[in-house]
């Protein structure tokens, strides 16, 4: 597999802010590629690198081999999905979406023919004559869409487009991105800060705060192996409990639990000492054979769950989730309950 | 009672409805006393006989509009023939004031553009700077003007000091001295409306043309030129209507050679020379033709908004 996007310790300053603190990513050819994180984290701007609009500071940034960093937009095959649109509001539907062909000197009868075309990929054929300000948010995300892919570029952009969107058409577009993504065989670079997008859709997902990549993976990965407090935090939902360590070694960690049950999980830290251990909420069950004693303090209604909040005898809060079947009877608040750890509920986090 | 701040909008409209004419009754009075009458006042004079040494005899007659556009010898016996000498001046003007609106629009796009893109706060100093000289009355400037390039003025004779030319360029009474005049006095009737439309423009639209492999040249072509053109449109109509009547700068800058409407209009109000009706039919044939402007630009407004 090739690599499509190469960024090798790019960092981004503006003056005296630092965007991106030396990041490093490798963006396979055809993959759902996605950069999230929380905003202000630099999703935009290393967007905005790749594309152009950006000079880069420091570090590489190379496209299928060749280096870009000095290139400048239109001179590079990438072409984007802007946050919010950017559609030309003097042109045509159908005109909009032909632009980037007539800039590349594509005659009249061929672009509108592949312009066309995109339109109907994207459902939108009816709509070729309207102006932008005629079409309804979603109508002209998918404009936007068709205008960038109209090109056929080798790298597809996408700066979280569909957060403008309500929930139920953003399901839908969801689904229809990963489609069309896999159709054409483009490399799709998506930002979002939205983690149950970036889990549905991605190949990989690289997760970024303050201008770092803190982990790259697959959804799995970074679910349920995050490496650190952070990346566990801003994935799902997690219990971080503070425990003391008292040996690691290949990867796996001896620990002592609040209350004083002594276990072995995975571990991404390599020293001893107090550490915090992530624990799903989804992967509690109370159970007699008990690793951890809390006592309940409420119940959540959650639909197809229950959330179960509660805390630990040191004081420590922690939460589990219980699917809503019929033979669930949840706990009473105050009643004293045992957890038991399922396999691979635990893990230790590095800080 | 309703506060004006949050009526309901159907159910108290119609008692603000009712307050809206008395209200409007002053801007109504204005615009009728100052603006209606007046050019009413000039359309029934233009149908006015002359009486010499100015004024008018009430007794209606087309005489001033076959001065205008007829000619029938210098005695009056020879056939109708078109007269040119009159076109010729609304000839001359009308390219005058073109050249004007296309120098102000190649300096004032820039300038416009430079204030627009400046941070925020400094763009009201900007403005500001611009519209220093307004502070002086026109008469005083154009003359201020005359007198920085007539032949032993500053401009002419800092020239010959250093050197750079032998004998003082003849600027006054050119038309280039007229165009000087007119962009001078016009120029921020171009920046104001085009900087307006420049700062409402979206520069992610440019970055989205430039990602579409469009070039620097074809981005400003394509996409920020049709997209800021309401503002130039109407920077040119400021620039365009005033200049086509102007009669300061010509007057006092150009001189017999470069005659204009505006000068040909304020001769006929003036002294024993005065010819009232005539002047009357100037201004309607001008006001006509401006109408005529504002009309076709009205229409491809809304064309472009319908389209
Ligand atoms: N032009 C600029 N000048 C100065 N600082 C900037 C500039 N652009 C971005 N920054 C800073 O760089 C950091 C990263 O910004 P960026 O827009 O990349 O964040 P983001 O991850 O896209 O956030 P969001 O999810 O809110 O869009 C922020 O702290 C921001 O303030
Ligand atoms: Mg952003």
């Amino acid at each position: 597999m090739s690599i499509a996007v190469d960024i090798r310790d790019a960092v981004k300053s503006y003056g005296p802010v630092t965007a991106l603190h030396g990041v490093s990513l490798a963006i396979a050819d055809n993959e759902f590629f996605t950069l999230l994180g929380p905003s202000g984290c630099g999703k935009t701007t290393l967007l905005r690198l790749i594309a152009g609009f950006e000079t880069i500071t420091s570090g590489e940034i190379r496209l299928f081999g060749q280096d870009i960093a000095r290139l400048e937009p239109n001179h590079r095959p990438v072409n984007t999905v802007f946050q919010n649109y950017a559609l030309f509001p003097h042109l045509t539907v159908l005109e909009n979406v032909a632009f980037g062909l007539k800039m590349q000197g594509v005659d009249a009868a061929t672009r509108h023919a592949r312009a066309g075309k995109m339109l109907e990929m994207v459902h939108l054929s009816q709509f070729a004559d309207r102006m932008p300000a005629q079409l309804s948010g979603g109508q002209q995300q998918r404009v936007a869409l068709a205008r960038a892919l109209a090109p056929a570029p080798k790298v597809l952009l996408l700066d979280e487009p569909l957060s403008a969107l309500d929930l139920k058409l953003r399901q839908a577009m969801r689904v229809e991105l990963k489609q069309l993504q896999e159709d054409t065989g483009i490399t799709f670079v998506f930002v979002t800060h939205d983690q149950e997008e970036a889990l549905t859709m991605s190949d990989r997902i690289a997760v970024m705060s303050n201008g770092r990549v803190q982990q790259t993976g697959t959804a799995r990965d970074i679910y349920e192996a995050p490496v650190n407090r952070f990346v566990a935090d801003f994935i799902g939902e997690t219990n971080l409990l503070q425990v003391d360590v008292d040996s690691v070694s290949e990867g796996r960690a001896t620990l002592t639990l609040p209350g004083g049950h002594r276990i072995t999980c995975p571990s991404a830290s390599t020293t001893t000492g107090k550490h915090h251990l992530s624990i799903r909420p989804e992967r509690l069950t109370i159970s007699p054979e008990a690793d951890l004693t809390a006592t309940v303090d409420r119940v959540v209604y959650l639909g197809t769950d229950l959330q179960v909040i509660a805390h630990l005898e040191g004081g420590q809060p922690i939460t589990l989730r219980l699917q809503n079947a019929a033979r669930t009877t949840p706990p009473d608040p105050g009643q004293r309950i045992g957890l038991h750890l399922e396999e691979g509920a635990a893990r230790l986090l590095a800080d | 009672m309703a506060g004006p701040g949050n009526i309901p909008p159907s159910a108290s409209d119609t008692g603000y409805r009712s307050l809206i004419g008395p209200l409007l009754l002053p801007t109504w009075a204005v615009i009728g006393i100052f603006m209606v009458l007046p050019v009413l006042l000039m359309a029934v004079y233009s149908f006015l006989t002359k009486e010499f040494r100015g004024g008018v005899i009430w007794d209606f007659t087309l005489a001033a509009y076959d001065q205008f556009f007829v000619t029938r010898g210098l005695f009056g016996d020879e056939p109708a023939q078109i007269e040119w000498t009159y076109i010729n001046i609304f000839w001359r003007s009308i390219w005058q004031a073109g050249l004007a609106t296309i120098l102000c629009l190649l300096i004032g796009f820039p300038t416009a553009w430079f204030i627009a893109t400046r941070p925020a706060q400094t763009r009201g100093l900007w403005l500001f700077l611009i519209t220093i000289p307004y502070w002086v009355n026109l008469l005083i400037r154009t003359v201020s003007l005359k007198f920085l390039i007539r032949d032993n003025g500053p401009l002419n004779e800092s020239l010959m000091a250093i050197g750079l030319i032998d004998g003082p360029l003849p600027l006054v009474n050119t038309n280039l001295a007229v165009q000087l005049g007119l962009f001078y006095s016009y120029l921020p009737f171009m920046v104001l409306p085009i900087y307006a439309a420049v700062e409402r423009y979206n520069f992610a639209l440019s970055e989205a043309a430039a990602d579409l492999y469009a070039s620097r040249w074809a981005t400003l072509r394509e996409i920020v030129l049709p997209v800021v053109k309401p503002g130039i449109i109407a920077g040119c109509i400021l620039v365009f209507v005033p200049s086509l009547g102007a009669f300061l700068a010509p007057d006092l800058l150009g001189g017999a050679k470069t005659f204009m409407i505006g000068s040909l209009i304020d001769e006929q109000f003036k002294g024993s020379q005065g010819d009232w009706p005539f002047g009357a039919a100037v201004a309607m044939i001008l006001m006509t033709l401006v109408l005529i402007v504002l009309l076709l630009y009205a229409r491809a407004q809304t064309r472009g908004a319908t389209r």
